[in-house]
């Protein structure tokens, strides 16, 4: 368990969006009659984008009531789950992974680069632009280590990559994510040496071109530097 | 080596579309409304025949688990649960089939849903792969445009999918607190029985598939349960997604047949040990929660349930963190204690202090600071949590550090008697923060 406490600066009140009431609403809805509780987790959610990243108690009040639930529901909630910010965090959010797998591939520089950059876990640069935390396995070991900013994984990082990863957030210019070493998503680095039998695409290469795709899936330059299989 | 024509994951790295038409031109949907037509029975027994076993980390007989629901209903609707709360340390293949193939799953959910007459599905994904779940909520979208689900679809099972997803919090793996999340409460472990195929979301009869498990019924039906069966090895068949990550050249996920030699794995797909075969320390071979076990132990070691078992250690995930001898293993095993503590539910006070506890002393091992007796006591501990909790982890949390010192007591001891020329802090016992 974590200590989680709500902050001591509260804003005055909160309320939805029209569209974001709307949203909620049809969240509600995906659930059986009388089960309108289910959708807590992503009303929830919602209200922290719309806050900008971290849930004040109004806003915890407000689900409550939207959702007939008493306040010690929402309240323990969003203590237990650990991607509820309890206090405001950086426009850019930077979540370390430091467990055992980012561990052995240099998570600890890589929180060095961001202690070096943007300041203590937790406190938020004067700018109010970046703020980071270390947190628990993130699910991209093979890309190991791994930072989550916002709503991107960025793969494969030493502290130079991640060091201009920042200063182009920091600019305001486009950043890609995914493996930042050229590598093509989970796939070793040279590129893949499994599913390369081109007869298991021969059907789909008749299919139309498709749209591209969301996040980092650029093609990997497959170069020499994979090691022979012995 | 598994053939290119026999791995289900053909778009594993994403080189090719995620969209639907581009799945169906690999395969997927394709004969899906003749296994409607063949019957509930007929798909299980096929699953059963495989010889699947749930890719989530417990390796439970699929088949078996879906012929525990119910066949007529008493009122109460059935639910399939998919568990995409992939949160296992060393573990992140399920990514991969959600942001790549996600028709592969949509098509899964379906027929398992038939296979156990249930009409509504929820995929629980976690909080933090928000990326992910934009690509399968379009996929699932894709599948409802094309009539392949929803209510009169082309295949004729009336059939409703809805993602869900948490925020942050591994506990919510385990399928009751998965459950219960679910629901919009904290993931707190349920007291079993009643288990979930009786009495599981909204107290109704529910069965929890990983989804990894989910995604490879289409194919098993497909090319049937004997080819299925024929891959792997007798008790572990067919074939399995493997992360390979840690202190190896090429990190990458790949897919394989079951029973693959682990040096095989490590130096066909991952390039090697980083600095040689001989520069092995320890291998966590499925996932943090199972032991670790020493280099000495992997020069012929298959890949699958059943050799695992036999180390005490499990396949668990399938997911391969690899150990060089620089690593100081002291603190990597503490650092997966800090994870267990971190993610303790805090409903069982063995695990809530246990876990907190045995990071706590592993913290001051890793730095010589603590007697030789604590070693001893800190394996006591580990049982007193082991199998005390409402659910597994308790185990998992237990099992890294009794897998530590069953092969590295001589490292801690090494590291106490090189500390031992330091004062030693009086410890002070400090409850669960």
């Amino acid at each position: 368990m974590s200590v989680r406490r709500l902050a001591t600066h509260q804003p005055e009140g909160f309320a939805f969006t029209p569209a974001n009431l709307e949203w909620a609403n049809a969240q509600i809805k995906k659930s059986p009659d009388g089960r309108q509780a289910s959708a807590v987790l992503p009303i929830l959610w919602r209200a922290q984008e719309q806050v900008g990243g971290w849930l004040p108690e109004p806003a915890l009040r407000y689900v409550a009531d939207m959702l007939g639930l008493a306040y010690i529901r929402i309240y323990e909630i969003a203590t237990f789950y650990t991607m509820f910010n309890l206090a405001p965090v950086g426009r850019h959010y930077v979540q370390v992974c430091g467990t055992t797998p980012c561990w052995l591939r240099g998570a600890d520089e890589i929180k060095d680069t961001c202690r070096r950059l943007i300041g203590a876990p937790g406190q938020v640069t004067e700018d109010g632009l970046f703020s980071w935390t270390e947190v628990e396995c993130l699910g991209a070991c093979v890309n190991a280590p791994v930072v989550q900013i916002d709503k991107d994984y960025y793969e494969d990082l030493v502290p130079k990559s991640l060091e201009r990863i920042l200063k182009e957030l920091k600019a305001g210019r486009p950043v890609v994510p995914g493996p930042q070493d050229g590598r093509q998503a989970s796939a070793p680095l040279g590129g893949p040496i499994t599913l390369t039998d081109p007869e298991l695409y021969r059907e789909e290469a008749g299919a139309p071109a498709d749209p591209p795709k969301p996040g980092a899936l650029k093609q990997a330059p497959r170069t020499s530097r994979r090691p022979k299989p012995r | 080596m598994l053939q290119d024509k026999d791995r289900i994951f053909k778009n594993l790295y994403g080189l090719h579309s995620w969209r639907l038409e581009a799945a169906r031109a690999r395969g997927a949907w394709d004969g899906t409304k003749s296994f409607i037509e063949r019957g509930h029975e007929d798909v299980i027994e096929a699953v059963k025949a495989s010889g699947l076993r749930g890719r989530g980390g417990a390796g439970f007989p699929t088949g078996l688990k879906w012929s525990f629901m119910p066949t007529k209903s008493d009122g109460r609707p059935s639910y399939l649960v998919v568990n995409a709360d992939e949160s296992e340390p060393g573990t992140c293949k399920d990514r991969d089939i959600m942001r790549h193939d996600p028709q592969l799953l949509i098509e899964g959910a379906f027929l398992a849903s038939f296979a156990m007459r249930v009409h509504v599905s929820y995929i629980y994904i976690r909080g933090e792969f928000i990326r992910e779940r934009e690509i399968l909520q379009a996929a699932i979208d894709e599948a409802y445009d094309a009539k392949l689900i929803g209510k009169n679809n082309v295949n004729g099972w009336d059939f409703d999918l809805y993602l869900h997803h948490g925020a942050g919090a591994y506990i919510c793996g385990e399928e009751t607190a998965l459950l219960e999340s679910l629901e919009g409460k904290k993931g707190q472990p349920r007291l079993k029985p009643p288990f979930p195929a009786s009495v599981g979301l909204y107290g109704a009869p529910t069965t929890v598939n990983n989804v990894e498990t989910i995604a490879v019924v289409p194919d098993i039906l497909r090319r049937g349960a004997a080819w299925f069966a024929s891959l792997g090895r007798p008790s572990s068949t067919g074939t399995k997604l493997f992360c390979l990550s840690g202190h190896v050249n090429t990190p990458c996920n790949v897919e394989e047949e079951l029973g693959i030699p682990l040096r095989e794995l490590i130096d066909r797909y991952g390039g090697g040990v980083r600095g040689g075969w001989d520069n092995l320390l320890a291998v966590i071979p499925g996932g943090s929660s199972v032991p670790c076990i020493p280099a000495s132990a992997c020069d012929d070691l298959p890949m699958d349930f059943d050799s695992l078992r036999a180390l005490k250690s499990g396949l668990g995930t399938a997911a391969v963190i690899v150990m060089d001898k620089s690593t100081d293993i002291i603190r990597a095993i503490a650092r997966l204690s800090y994870f267990y503590k971190h993610e303790s539910c805090g409903q069982c006070t063995p695990c809530r202090e246990g876990t907190g506890w045995m990071w706590r002393v592993l913290e001051r091992m890793a730095k010589g600071e603590a007697e030789k007796g604590e070693i001893d006591m800190l394996l006591n501990v580990s049982h007193q949590v082991e199998g005390h909790t409402i659910c597994g982890l308790g185990d998992a949390a237990a099992w890294p550090v009794q897998g530590l010192i069953r092969h590295f007591r001589h490292v801690i001891e090494a590291r106490i008697a090189a500390g031992a020329t330091k004062p030693i802090a009086p410890s002070v016992p400090v409850a669960a923060e």
